[in-house]
Order: C-alpha cells, then structure tokens, then sequence
C-alpha cells in the first residue's frame, strides 16, 4: 500500500514510522512536508508523534492549520485511512477529524513508560491482526494525553463503539492506577465513525521488532496497510 | 463561551486591540491551576480559594468597524486560539 507520512517541524517519529512500514512491513512509504498540498496519491496518511511547533498554543493546534491538513481533511472524509500516534492524535483532534480534546496529564508528569492496552474493536482493518479483549504492551511519551471531552459526547462514542483502546493493567482490568495519564473512561485510541480515522497516544512503531523486545505494536501497522482498497469496519466481522 | 465585546478602545483609523483570556472550562479539571493552588498554600498563603491557570492574547487588528473587529476575533476564538471542548474565551478591548 501507498503510505504517506506527514513531516511537520517538530516531529520526531515520523522515520521510526518510516522505518516499519518500509522495512519491516516492505510497504511504498514516502514522506510528505507539512507544506505541501497534495497526499500524492497514498493510500494510508500517517499523522506521526512528537512536538510538532514545539507545542505552542496546544499540543497539534497548529500542524492543525498546515496547508497538507486540507488535503488529509479530504482524504479522511472520502473514506481514506489516517491514522494519528500521539502527537498525530492530538492533532486529529484539533482538526475535529476524532472528537475530544487533550489535557495535560493528571499527574502534570511527561509519562513515558510502558503502559498495556485492551483492543476493545476487532472488527476494524486497524485491529485485523488482533482479537477484542487481546492485552498489548506499548510505550508511552507525552504529556498530554488525557483525553477528555463532554459527558454526552463520551456517552455517543461509546455507543458507536469508537472507542478501540483502553489503558487497562497487565491482566486487561481497567483499574485507576493503570489510567496514568487520567483520560476519560481509560480511552487510549479512539476512530471515527465510518472507521477509517484512528489515533491513539501510545507508540505501535517504537514495539514492532524482537530485536526491540516487544513487537505488540506491529499489528496496529500491519492492519494499518491490510485489506487493499478496503478501510473501517470488515463485512465478516459483522459490527 | 462568552464573547464580552463591550466598548471597543477604537484607536486610530479602525484599529482595535483586543485581550483575550482562555481558561480552562469551569467543569474540566484544571491540573495546572490546583497545583499552583498547593504551592501556594506551601508558601504560606492559606486564603487562596481557587486557582485557575489561562493564556491570555492581545490581538492588534484593523477592521472596517467595531462589529467586524468583534466578529473576527470571535472567530479566531473558535478556530484557534481556545478550544471550546475544554476552554472558555472572554475579549476584551483596550486601547493600544
């Protein structure tokens, strides 16, 4: 699958992402600068993490008005698969591609540790390499990550299922303690409705190799480039 | 969200200078603000009731008006300066 991965100043996970799509998982992958105005034709866009504008304002405020962001808006609203790690997912946010909002972290700490995480859809092509219920282990690093927005909105995307994972602890319980970083209802990663837009704070592209000792975040990118042309919720699966 | 575009400081040749103050929702949780709050109270300040940390903006502007000054920087409220999930906005005006 064509993959694109946009470069904003300040991002700083944009080759580790590179590194796994084009190495490990053999996919075409290009980079695509924040300025330019066309998605070139791929496929999978890839929103990646770090500081993008030094966080100014609000983390992905601003990467959120770059010129590409139009054209990724476009590609997402056609159905096309975008997918936001950390920073990306902040800034899914501001674009109001996802619903909600980041707050700094309860603890005001910059986490990063491991965290592990419950796949709570398995009927999504993000998640075709895993099963509802499955606990992952993946690293973490950010400060605000804590993901909150209004009580009927947290309500809606329950209901629609939006909600694909949750910090939860190593036996897959949600427990306070295993939430660090305070967000609502322990959501990690959300999508959009027609489940083609994903983003999730924890790092899939830092755990995808054993020579890294933990590859629980290949799957997310392997399902990221599976299926071909199809994208959200697989027909078998049924919902 | 509140907008209070009261009395414009109209300076020359429709030149508006706004203030505007972003704090955190009164029903989010501001961590910023309650830890302040508690090094406050460390340092010997019992009275401190709440502490809510904010940004504040000043935007220099030129409008054809006061209404379109308004209008605008209510916009810009909207779409970047605060995000309404988790913020509220006031504007003020003074004179520049």
């Amino acid at each position: 699958m064509k993959c694109g991965i946009v470069v904003f100043p300040g991002s700083n996970c944009d080759h580790d992402v590179y590194h796994v799509l084009s190495h490990v998982l053999e996919q075409e992958t290009r980079f695509l600068w924040h300025q330019e105005t066309s998605l070139e034709g791929c496929e999978l866009v890839v929103l990646p993490g770090g500081f993008s504008y030094g966080d100014y304002l609000r983390a992905g405020s601003m990467a959120a008005h770059s010129p590409i962001m139009a054209a990724v808006r476009r590609h997402a609203e056609a159905g096309g698969r975008v997918l936001g790690i950390c920073n990306g997912f902040q800034m899914l946010l501001e674009t109001g591609l996802l619903p909600g909002a980041m707050r700094r972290n309860r603890d005001l700490r910059f986490l990063s540790v491991d965290v592990h995480l419950r796949v709570e859809r398995d009927d999504l092509t993000w998640c075709s390499s895993y099963r509802r219920g499955d606990v992952l282990r993946m690293p973490i690093a950010h400060a605000e990550g804590n993901y909150v927005d209004t009580g009927e909105a947290l309500d809606e995307l329950e209901r629609r299922g939006q909600v694909v994972f949750r910090y939860v602890d190593a036996a897959g319980r949600r427990e306070p303690a295993a939430n660090l970083n305070g967000s609502e209802r322990a959501i990690a990663g959300i999508c959009n409705a027609g489940g083609n837009v994903l983003g999730l704070m924890p790092h899939p592209e830092r755990c995808a190799e054993e020579m890294l000792g933990n590859r629980d975040g290949l799957g997310l990118l392997a399902g990221a480039v599976a299926g071909g042309g199809r994208v959200g919720v697989l027909a078998a699966a049924g919902g | 969200m509140t907008s209070q575009a009261s009395r414009h400081a109209e300076g020359p040749e429709g030149r508006f200078v706004a203030r505007v103050l972003v704090y955190p929702r009164a029903e989010v949780l501001d961590p910023q603000g309650r830890a302040i709050e508690d090094a406050l109270g460390r340092i010997g300040f019992d009275g401190v009731r709440r502490i809510r940390a904010g940004k504040s903006f000043e935007v220099a502007l030129e409008a054809a008006d006061e209404e379109q000054a308004s209008e605008a920087v209510d916009r810009m409220c909207r779409q970047l300066l605060a995000n309404p999930i988790v913020e509220d906005y006031t504007v003020e005006w003074v004179s520049e």
